[in-house]
């Protein structure tokens, strides 16, 4: 093997932990922002992220059978609307189900998880059992090699875009905006906060819509790579569970960080080992961290 | 007479003598075998429903792994049988006679070092309880000395779950992989696949489990149980008043650990097969469920969720397999939001006041006079200081 090779073999490992890095980090953001900020344990966030993928495959088969013209240039579109439908279903959600739940965090899970349950099959009534994907224009497809011998798959360098937008503007949104500001208050001090005129019930239910929004455009930048099927969302729930947990509950940063660390873990060991046996090393590595330090790696300097 | 009745009505062991006449009379003349195994079947995961009842109801520490000690109980119990099963004589058309089936295809050509203990029965059994006993010590003493609980607790005990699915899943030689362990036959030559034996390991099954409630319940009454119950209402007060409260929620983890494998043990034998598809995250939440259901402060009312709930998954999984779910999900958000008791809460809240209203309206017209119920009302009315803290709370 020659140096040239195993450079080319660095740096495709490399992206691919890079490709799981944005995955990770794109499935914890919405949570980071629902449990992390809220407090919230919403089982149902990997059903969020299915509804994103399968408004991108109704998208992508309705504009094929209306407008095969359009097939190049639907999916930004479809993402946003992806983002759009799974807020709504969130503010709705947090209107009839969690808004009861907020002091009983165990008894939220039990619930959110019964809703996961109803809305798997919601999808298998709807779009049958069967895993579907969407016909992807031409530009996310193939792989971009710069030197001979290296292949970046373009889709996995787009998820990786995406998911440098959405951090940001979750990061700027949250420190910048009116909104992040009376999140940040309504976390801090609830009873304070709603003293200097903080709406917070407004402020948990446009939480809890925007976290589960992008839920929605993490799934829809998982079709780019995987198909979809009624139960993908409940593949995901457990990882997404612990990168925000790992990363230290209520800290953007840690999850960013965390979503980093367990990805270049995994891809790493996967190089040596095999998949399964892959993950069960970084997730054991996770738990005895976790249980060594359990409020994460960055934790807020609170008392408790 | 009276003696017996004031007993009962004392410690609230009627409702469990009910429970012990369902299901060591009724259910055995009432249904057939094939769904008198079945009822078995349910059963061990009443084991893990009464595991909760103790963990959560009591602890108030919200489990979502317990499919991992129900498992590895399971598995622990068909290692044995599998071995039993693979002797030379009935694998010799195996390239390498005397292993169980699944390692011969994945190319294995020796027994592992670690099944060997498990040739024995003795040591079969005692690993059935052991070993998740000790796993669940090892979680709950590390996470509870640090004071994490709640959420995180629970999401660590997904975690564990999901590893043991993946390593199982994975190690297809050395676990039988998603196929789990099937073939399992007799038991020290006795054909567990008969349905005399059924008979026998369903009252076998049902007596462990009604000595699991009783054994719950002593300790509900005893000054461990108040302990557990002040831990979940007020942990601080506890600790303040000089008790280390993490290690009585790594007891009742423990306990609850060693309950599931108990069942999972039992199921194994019931049912003759053992899979992950009984250890994952998915499992393990619905049994929470069961739980639920029955009222998760309520011993005997967390068995009859169970029955009831694995009934209902096996008639609508039959009849309307599209509805299954739904109905699953309503009772998910439905025993949350609108009774967080359960069916026991229910019968608290709504049956018990009736049932008192009619026998006070019907005494007078039977006995004219009555001053012996009056007599034994006293001390029933003064008796139950524990369960009078807590309202919905049944044997």
């Amino acid at each position: 093997m020659s140096f040239d090779e195993i450079y080319n073999i660095t740096l495709m490992q490399g992206f691919a932990g890079l490709s799981l890095f944005a995955v990770l980090l794109l499935m914890g953001l919405g949570l980071a922002i629902i449990f992390g900020q809220m407090g919230v344990i919403n089982m149902a966030h990997g059903e969020f992220m299915t509804i994103g993928a399968y408004t991108i495959f109704l998208f992508s088969s309705l504009t094929e059978s209306l407008a095969p013209g359009l097939v190049q240039a639907y999916f930004p579109f479809a993402i946003v609307c992806a983002f759009l439908v799974a807020f709504g279903i969130g503010w709705l959600t947090e209107w009839a189900l969690i808004r009861h739940l907020y002091k009983r965090p165990l008894d939220t899970l039990l619930a959110t998880w019964g809703l996961s349950l109803g809305m798997q099959q919601v999808f298998r009534s709807t779009f049958g059992p069967k895993e579907v994907s969407p016909t992807l224009p031409d530009w996310l497809m193939g792989s971009w090699s710069p030197a001979e011998g290296l292949d970046i798959p373009i889709n996995g360098m787009f998820v990786l875009a995406l998911t440098v937008v959405v951090t940001g503007s979750v990061l700027i949104a949250l420190y910048r905006s009116r909104w992040g500001l009376r999140v940040r208050a309504t976390v801090s001090n609830r009873a304070m906060a709603n003293a200097t005129g903080i709406n917070t019930r407004r402020t948990d239910r446009l939480t809890f819509a925007i976290g589960c929004g992008i839920a929605g455009v993490a799934g829809a930048a998982f079709t780019t790579i995987g198909s979809t099927g009624p139960t993908s969302g409940s593949l995901y729930i457990v990882d997404a569970f612990l990168v925000v947990t790992f990363g230290g509950a209520a800290s953007l940063w840690g999850t960013v960080v965390s979503a980093f660390g367990i990805a270049q873990t995994q891809s790493i060991s996967e190089f040596f080992l095999s998949g399964s046996m892959a993950k069960v090393l970084t997730l054991l590595l996770i738990v005895t961290i976790l249980m060594m330090r359990p409020q994460g790696l960055f934790a807020a300097k609170v008392r408790r | 007479m009276n003696a017996i009745k004031n007993w009962l009505m004392r410690g609230g062991y009627g409702s469990f003598v009910i429970l012990a006449l369902i299901l060591v009379v009724v259910f055995p003349l009432a249904m057939d075998i094939f769904r008198l195994n079945l009822v078995g079947k349910y059963l061990t995961y009443g084991f893990v429903a009464i595991g909760l009842v103790m963990l959560w109801g009591y602890g108030g520490v919200l489990s979502l792994g317990q499919g991992v000690f129900f498992g590895l109980g399971g598995y622990a119990m068909a290692m044995f049988l599998k071995l039993e099963a693979s002797d030379p004589e009935s694998t010799k058309i195996q390239s390498t006679p005397g292993i169980p089936d699944f390692m011969d295809w994945n190319q294995l050509t020796a027994l592992p070092l670690w099944w060997e203990p498990f040739k024995s029965l003795p040591f079969a059994l005692f690993a059935v309880v052991a070993v998740p006993v000790l796993l669940a010590f090892v979680v709950s003493f590390a996470m509870f000395k640090r004071r994490v609980g709640g959420v995180y607790f629970a999401i660590i005990t997904q975690a564990v779950a999901l590893i043991l699915t993946v390593l199982i899943i994975g190690q297809q030689g050395y676990t039988g992989g998603v196929n789990g362990m099937t073939d399992l036959k007799t038991l020290l030559g006795w054909d567990i696949r008969t349905d005399g034996a059924k008979y026998v390991l369903y009252f076998v099954n049902a007596g462990l489990l009604l000595g699991a409630i009783l054994l719950c319940r002593w300790i509900q009454l005893s000054k461990l149980g108040t302990l557990l119950l002040a831990m979940r209402d007020k942990e601080d007060r506890v600790r303040f008043s000089g008790y280390d409260v993490s290690m009585f929620k790594v007891f009742a983890f423990c306990l609850a650990a060693g309950l599931s494998a108990i069942g999972g043990a039992m199921f194994t034998l019931q049912v003759g097969f053992m899979s992950p598809s009984f250890v994952g995250i998915v499992p393990s939440i619905e049994m929470v469920i069961f739980a639920a259901i029955g009222g998760r402060m309520s011993l005997v009312g967390a068995v009859y969720g169970t029955l009831l709930v694995n009934f209902g998954k096996t008639y609508f999984s039959e009849s309307f397999p599209d509805l299954w779910l739904f109905l699953m999900a309503a009772l998910f958000i439905g025993v949350v939001m609108a009774f967080p008791n359960g069916l026991a809460g229910l019968y608290e809240s709504h049956v018990k006041p009736w049932l008192a209203r009619r026998r006070s309206a019907g005494a007078p017209a039977t006995l004219p006079v009555p001053p012996a119920p009056a007599g034994h009302a006293a001390p029933v009315k003064a008796e139950p200081a524990l369960s009078a803290r807590v309202s919905g709370q049944t044997a």
